[in-house]
């Protein structure tokens, strides 16, 4: 951690108010917030989905997005002051002095243009140097951010290179005119384990080589402290606490903040062995299967018993989606077949029976896209009793409210309700609901608390491991985030490019001695110790010599 | 000087077309509850200007008896007399009451503009829907259909087809709407292309719904602010197809009063320097923009629902 005693001020926000508009109205989004930031400093940003963590950074360049307003406060960017300047002047400061780089490379790149081009933009337009001196510069960059390459992958376009690539030339990129401060806008969080690590430790040492501060966003406790000097707590608006990294991690002293710190205790305890000869509610067996000529699946075999849960682990593409899509009968596999209590299930769900198909239920990762925005949660929920059980009327109704108290929604609060008028958290709720309202005995959760925020993703996981228990449930739970699986699962199988590499009880994973694989997977978790990432970069260079 | 007086008229009109809009509204708002009353607090003068002209030609055309002064078919004087009481319009080419043909115009060009726009929303959207959610060979199939009916111009189109089936108010529906149904079936076809991919619609297949609660319960309700929006622009299309092909002689047949046909039957008054044929010609302008005016909020609206 580096000495910022003697270092001067470089931004001061004093009591930052910011509204958003919606149906005519202003309603405050920050309400007094006070930033200070020093030079050279990494202010690590926290808080939950609409907590106004990305707001505030975004205020700390004098932007709002639009429909958003700085209502109140000072804004003081090295004895410059934002609220005051003009447009021209702060035009003059982003991307030359104050540089940002968005969540997702691959949605800000533009897809039409060389990155080595997007790269040279900023320094040509602001007259800090030439394009050719601007072009060499962006090797040098390249190289430095640890890219593949560095000659040859400016001259290609976005979509021919990885996410975590991309994400390091956005990087490299925001480095361009060696600005005074960053605001990194949870750069990692779309990325998978294995290069979040290459990703933070490139962030890490380029912030470090040109003394630059930042501010960092991300819900991410374990990251952001490997990567802040100190940490801001945000909720709704509203600073709950801050402290430098060390002593937040320490000893946090708001409530909230220790809610936060221990959201990851869930564990779900160690279940008997499975008696021999129980037949597996499903088994895969031996399937191979994938989309034209190529195969994404090789030859997969796994189990999965009654009241157990299988986490299916591995990175973005290694096929994990894929198992369940042949399981549920979408793509039918090329070799193998899948068995449901011992019987063999028709490999293309058309042709399975209305039977089948309600014992096998899906839980989707986006809830947003997973239900009908258009009808309301009493059709949403109750078609699958009405379609599989013939509950109609009075009846239907009462089931409807039957599943709503299950999943701990008020019924007479929520039954007309629509989608939109639901938050990320109730929505995943329904779609649990949709699937346990067909009453089935195995239930696949794709990814479901990925795109929640950890406090919620904690309920969600809770409410399912009652839900199990309560109903006999067998999940088959695909995920990337091995805390996730501590929390959930019996039984871990690893998937690396469509084969299993390695699958047994939790507990035995968890142990070494590992495959490989799973010894990266695992070691790639960030964990809440702050010298964690120098501490493995240090190990793995030792390995590697 | 005259300048200056044209540009003084056409200011007083637009300012009269927004207050008229401007007091619509407010009343609309006065008199609704709910959701309606919310729509309206955003409509723009322009939008609340053409939906009350829209309802206007809708009250005209139900109560044409009740307003109209004569009979439709009804020949009351002189030829081509002057706009002089009781004929505030005059009378047409064979001394039929000017105003009464125009009312009674409203009902019928009117009236078979909406069925037509109708028929080819129900079997362009219907099969559009289908394709997209069946996809492979059915897609295939329709798809390569339609492009073939839409390389061939649609007015000489529909007057081939109108010439070899005749020119009934029926056959003209069934040409129309066949030949305006494959625009409605693209749009239906890309608009539903991009929900049949959304994991709910997955959800409902593996949930074992039939074809037919899928297209009407899980993708229409999705892609129904595009298509609202087009029918109104389509309705435009059609009334103007219908009345050139009036005023081409193949489409609505006198004595039925209709607006297209008026033009053409009055239109040697121009020469005389007489304003009387431009009257049908000024009520389908009139209903034109009207209907823009509110497709062009509807559009509005449904892309910033989207978002």
């Amino acid at each position: 951690m580096k000495d910022m005693k003697e270092k001067p001020v470089l931004l001061t926000m004093r009591n930052i108010q910011i509204e958003g508009r919606s149906d005519e109205t202003w309603s405050p989004i920050i309400k007094g917030v006070d930033l200070t930031l020093n030079k050279g400093e990494v202010l690590g940003l926290i808080g939950e989905s609409g907590a106004g963590k990305s707001t505030l950074g975004l205020a700390a360049m004098g932007f709002t997005r639009d429909g958003c307003r700085i209502s109140g406060g000072t804004i003081d960017f090295d004895g410059i002051d934002l609220m005051k300047a003009s447009e021209a002047t702060k035009r003059g400061l982003r991307g030359k002095r104050i540089a940002y780089v968005a969540q997702s490379a691959a949605a800000s790149f533009n897809p039409a243009h060389k990155l080595i081009d997007q790269y040279s933009e900023a320094p040509v337009q602001h007259g800090v140097m030439g394009r050719g001196e601007a072009e060499h510069d962006a090797v040098e960059l390249y190289r430095r951010m640890q890219l593949p390459d560095p000659d040859e992958i400016g001259f290609r376009y976005p979509h021919q290179v990885s996410g975590g690539q991309l994400q390091r030339a956005m990087t490299a990129m925001a480095m361009a005119c060696r600005p005074d401060l960053i605001i990194f806008d949870e750069p990692t969080t779309a990325l998978d384990v294995t290069t979040q690590i290459e990703v933070l430790s490139a962030i890490r040492d380029i912030v470090a080589q040109f003394d630059t501060a930042a501010i960092y966003i991300t819900h991410d406790l374990a990251v952001v402290a490997q990567m802040a000097d100190k940490i801001k707590v945000l909720l709704r608006g509203d600073e709950v606490e801050e402290a430098d990294t060390r002593t937040m991690l320490a000893s946090p002293k708001e409530a909230y903040t220790k809610t936060l710190w221990a959201v990851r205790s869930h564990a779900r305890a160690t279940q008997p062995p499975v008696e021999k000869g129980t037949v597996p509610v499903v088994s895969v067996k031996g399937v191979t299967a994938g989309y034209g000529q190529v195969d994404i699946l090789k030859n997969i075999n796994f189990d999965i018993h009654k009241r157990r849960t299988v986490a299916v682990v591995g990175e973005s593409g290694s096929g994990k989606s894929t198992a369940a899509r042949v399981i549920t009968g979408l793509l039918p596999p090329r070799q193998g077949q899948v068995l449901f209590n011992g019987q063999a299930l028709p490999a293309d769900y058309r042709q399975r029976t209305r039977e089948q198909l309600r014992q096998a239920q899906m839980i989707y990762q986006m809830a947003d896209t997973a239900l009908n925005p258009k009808l309301r949660l009493r059709e949403l929920i109750g078609r699958p009793a009405q379609m599989y059980l013939g509950l109609q009327g009075k009846a239907l109704t009462e089931r409807i409210r039957d599943l709503l108290n299950l999943i701990e929604l008020e019924p007479d609060k929520f039954i007309d309700r629509l989608p939109s008028e639901l938050s990320g958290g109730q929505k995943q709720r329904v779609g649990i609901a949709r699937a346990l309202a067909a009453e089935p005995q195995f239930i696949i959760c794709d990814e479901v608390t990925s795109a929640l925020d950890q406090l919620v993703a904690e309920g969600i996981l809770k409410l399912l491991d009652r839900l199990q228990t309560e109903f006999d449930l067998a999940y088959m739970f695909i995920t990337h985030d091995l805390a996730t699986v501590r929390a959930i699962a019996d039984e871990v199988v690893v998937m690396q490019r469509g084969r299993v590499v390695e699958q047994g009880p939790k507990d035995e994973m968890f142990q070494p001695p590992h495959d490989p694989y799973t010894e990266l997977l695992l070691s790639s978790v960030p964990e809440m110790d702050p010298d964690w990432l120098t501490k493995l970069l240090k190990e793995r260079a030792e390995k590697a010599s | 000087m005259s300048l200056l007086i044209t540009l003084f008229w056409i200011a007083v009109v637009v300012a009269g077309a927004l207050a008229l809009g401007w007091v619509f509204r407010t009343a609309v708002i006065a008199l609704s509850r709910g959701n309606l009353r919310k729509a309206m607090r955003t409509a723009p003068l322009t939008a609340a200007f053409g939906m009350f002209i829209i309802l206007l030609y809708i009250l005209v055309a139900v109560f044409a008896p009740v307003i109209a002064p004569f009979a439709e078919r009804e020949v009351v004087g002189g030829q081509f007399l002057p706009w002089e009481a009781p004929h505030i319009f005059g009378t047409d080419n064979l001394g039929r009451d000017m105003f009464t043909r125009l009312v009674y115009g409203a009902r019928n060009t009117v009236g078979i503009a909406f069925m037509t726009t109708a028929l080819a929303f129900f079997i362009g959207s219907i099969l559009g829907l289908l394709a997209a959610t069946v996809g492979g060979w059915l897609d295939q199939i329709l798809s390569r259909v339609v492009d073939i009916l839409m390389a061939i111009p649609s007015l000489i189109f529909s007057l081939l087809l109108l010439t070899i089936f005749g020119t009934s108010v029926i056959t003209l529906i069934l040409v129309i709407a066949v030949i305006d149904s494959t625009r409605v079936f693209r749009l239906a076809r890309s608009v539903a292309q991009n929900i049949v991919v959304m994991d709910y619609i997955e959800a409902a297949k593996l949930r074992g719904e039939g074809l037919w609660r899928l297209i009407t319960r899980e993708i229409l309700p999705n892609a129904m602010a595009p298509l609202v929006a087009e029918f109104g622009l389509r309705f435009c299309f059609v009334f103007l197809a219908i009345s050139a092909l009036s005023f081409l002689g193949v489409g609505i047949q006198p004595p039925t009063a209709d607006w297209g046909s008026m033009v053409r039957e009055n239109a040697a008054l121009i020469t005389f320097g007489d304003v009387t044929p431009l009257l049908p010609a000024g009520a389908i302008a009139l209903l034109t923009v009207a209907v823009n005016f509110v497709v062009d909020w509807m559009l509005h609206r449904a892309s910033g629902l989207k978002e």
